[in-house]
């Protein structure tokens, strides 16, 4: 679905992004092509791990069944799950993802200490399709 | 500072859930917007389509659509789509045209016939789209960024969602007395409190609902006003249409991440706050000459962002400002006298003219049960999906 996003297993997973030669800006989604910085001429984007842990800049949950794209079995009552966005301090960035299953807002605060994990966003019988999670850190697996 | 152009004329179809097309909500909106101004529609020189992704090809083409409808006359035309912004970009256009000679008199027309539930991407698979990813990655939707942002506020400057409850109770007294709202019943704060949780920490109540509707404007120069006998139309004095500036550093819609600020000090001012400034310095104005304004309450939490946005309050202080009065009516500075989207729910393409509708009429005097006393200065505040800024500077 998308390549190029996350590499890793267990404590080796990291989301990838890329980084400008010239100005060092950091992209996530990762951007292949030119600088998005303005005062940059840039179009060498070489791809970087972004950092494991970051820190809560906000988060919120899905009481209704979100509509497709996105993937959930309709015969299956809707379980909410939630939604962390995340600030990376090397980066200064924030990036938004799922928290790791069994993880509520109950369990967050803002400024809180996260880590990425790997994590399946759905699967059939065929295919799991695999995506990132946001996980407290230290929390259990 | 540019010269202002009149509006001469404002109509609405009222909003709702109607079940019927988009193009008989914007004629509606069209005939009434030139009965109002006292003009035939063979007397417009010029017709700007605010678009709708949800009409089909039509809607696309949403100019030359409501021009076919009316009866075609041969009147320039053009279509503008910038999502929640549309219906801005679309006075803009029309504002641009005037000021630079190219027509006299310009109707703008925005209506929508929106889903029920949640909005959602076109079709397909698009991974180079953000909208689409988002929903495919994330189920990220419309509400959960709201529910971000409200969260956000209530970890930086203390807002409660008792709070956020006022802002609905607000606009739903508004609303009840205004005849194109689609929620026509006042609501307590209890029965905020009392409805589902969507997305943490909004409910039901929090959020705009979806709705079908329609809003036009007959925009002039000011020497066809004084000719056609309006001496003292309200007039458009300023419109903000501006992009953020790298880096963006809050998340918005529909990212799922912000610009990185590690190369570039991120700007003075957010996003939404340039907005008003570029409003601002085109009018030649400031915060302290508004008699009200008309912003966008995707939902209630965010309804308070916009009030520091505009600066009627420093950071954090929008709900001190709500909570004595400020922005209801009677108050220092009444802040959706609609009813807002809260009242109206969102109809894409016509939410940021039908702001505008509502300054001309509270301008003219004439908004009846909801009228702002005095009222001589408005602004609207609106933004639209992938970076589109739009507010609108009303005087008279
Ligand atoms: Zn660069």
């Amino acid at each position: 679905m998308v390549t190029g996003w996350f590499t890793g297993e267990g404590d080796d997973f990291r989301l990838l992004g890329t980084r400008c030669a010239s100005c060092r800006t950091v992209f996530f989604p990762r951007e292949d092509t030119h600088c998005r910085n303005p005062h940059c001429a840039g179009d060498d984007l070489e791809e970087v791990p972004l950092s494991r842990t970051g820190r809560i800049w906000s988060y919120t949950d899905s009481h209704y069944r979100p509509p497709s794209p996105y993937v959930s079995d309709p015969e299956l009552p809707w379980e909410p799950y939630a939604l962390i966005a995340v600030e990376l301090e090397a980066e200064r960035i924030v990036v938004l993802g799922q928290a790791a299953p069994g993880v509520t807002v109950a369990a967050l605060t803002v400024g809180m200490e996260v880590e990425v994990v790997p994590g399946v966003l759905h699967e059939d019988a065929r295919t799991a399709w695999t995506t990132w999670h946001w996980r407290p850190r230290g929390a259990a697996v | 500072m540019t010269a202002d152009v009149a509006v001469l004329g404002v109509g609405m179809h009222p909003w709702g859930k109607w079940g019927r097309g988009f193009v008989e909500y914007g004629t509606a909106a069209a005939r009434a917007a030139l009965a109002d101004a006292g003009l035939g529609w063979p007397d417009v020189g010029s017709v700007v389509g605010a678009g709708t992704v949800r009409g089909g090809y039509p809607g696309y083409v949403a100019g030359a659509t409501f021009a076919k409808a009316l009866g075609w006359q041969g009147a320039r035309v053009a279509s503008v789509y910038a999502a929640c912004a549309s219906g801005a970009q679309a006075i803009a256009t029309a504002r641009a045209q005037i000021l630079a000679g190219l027509a006299d008199v310009v109707l703008v027309v925005g209506a929508d016939a929106a889903p029920k539930g949640f909005f959602r991407p076109a079709g397909g698979d698009r991974p180079d789209d953000p909208d689409w990813l988002r929903f495919r990655l994330l189920g990220a939707t419309n509400p959960a960024y709201f529910g971000l942002y409200a969260r956000r506020r209530m970890a930086v400057h203390g807002d409660t969602p008792e709070d956020f409850a006022l802002v609905k109770v607000k606009n739903a007294a508004s609303g009840a007395l205004n005849p194109y709202a689609r929620y026509r019943r006042r609501v307590t704060a209890e029965e905020v409190a009392a409805s589902a949780v969507v997305s943490d920490p909004l409910r039901l109540l929090d959020i705009c609902a979806t709705s079908d509707g329609g809003a036009a404007l007959v925009l002039s120069s000011l020497d066809f006003a004084r000719r056609h006998g309006a001496a003292r139309p309200a007039r458009i004095r300023a419109v903000s249409t501006v992009t953020p500036r790298f880096p963006n550093t809050v998340l918005d819609l529909p990212d799922i991440a912000t610009d990185s600020a590690v190369a570039v000090a991120p700007p003075d001012e957010t996003f939404r706050a340039s907005i008003a400034r570029a409003a601002y310095e085109e009018a030649g104005i400031g915060p302290e000459d508004l008699s009200l304004a008309e912003v966008y309450d995707l939902s209630t939490a965010l309804e308070l962002q916009w009030y520091e946005d505009l600066g009627l309050c420093g950071a954090g202080g929008g709900a001190k400002l709500l909570r004595e009065g400020a922005t209801a009516p009677g108050g220092r500075i009444p802040v959706n006298s609609s009813g807002g989207l809260a009242s109206f729910g969102e109809a894409v393409p016509a939410q940021a003219i039908a702001q505008v509708c509502e300054l001309a009429w509270q301008l003219r005097g004439t908004a009846g049960d909801r009228q702002v006393a005095g009222a001589r200065v408005g602004i609207t505040a609106n933004q639209g999906l992938f970076g589109h800024g739009s507010s609108v500077v009303v005087v008279r």
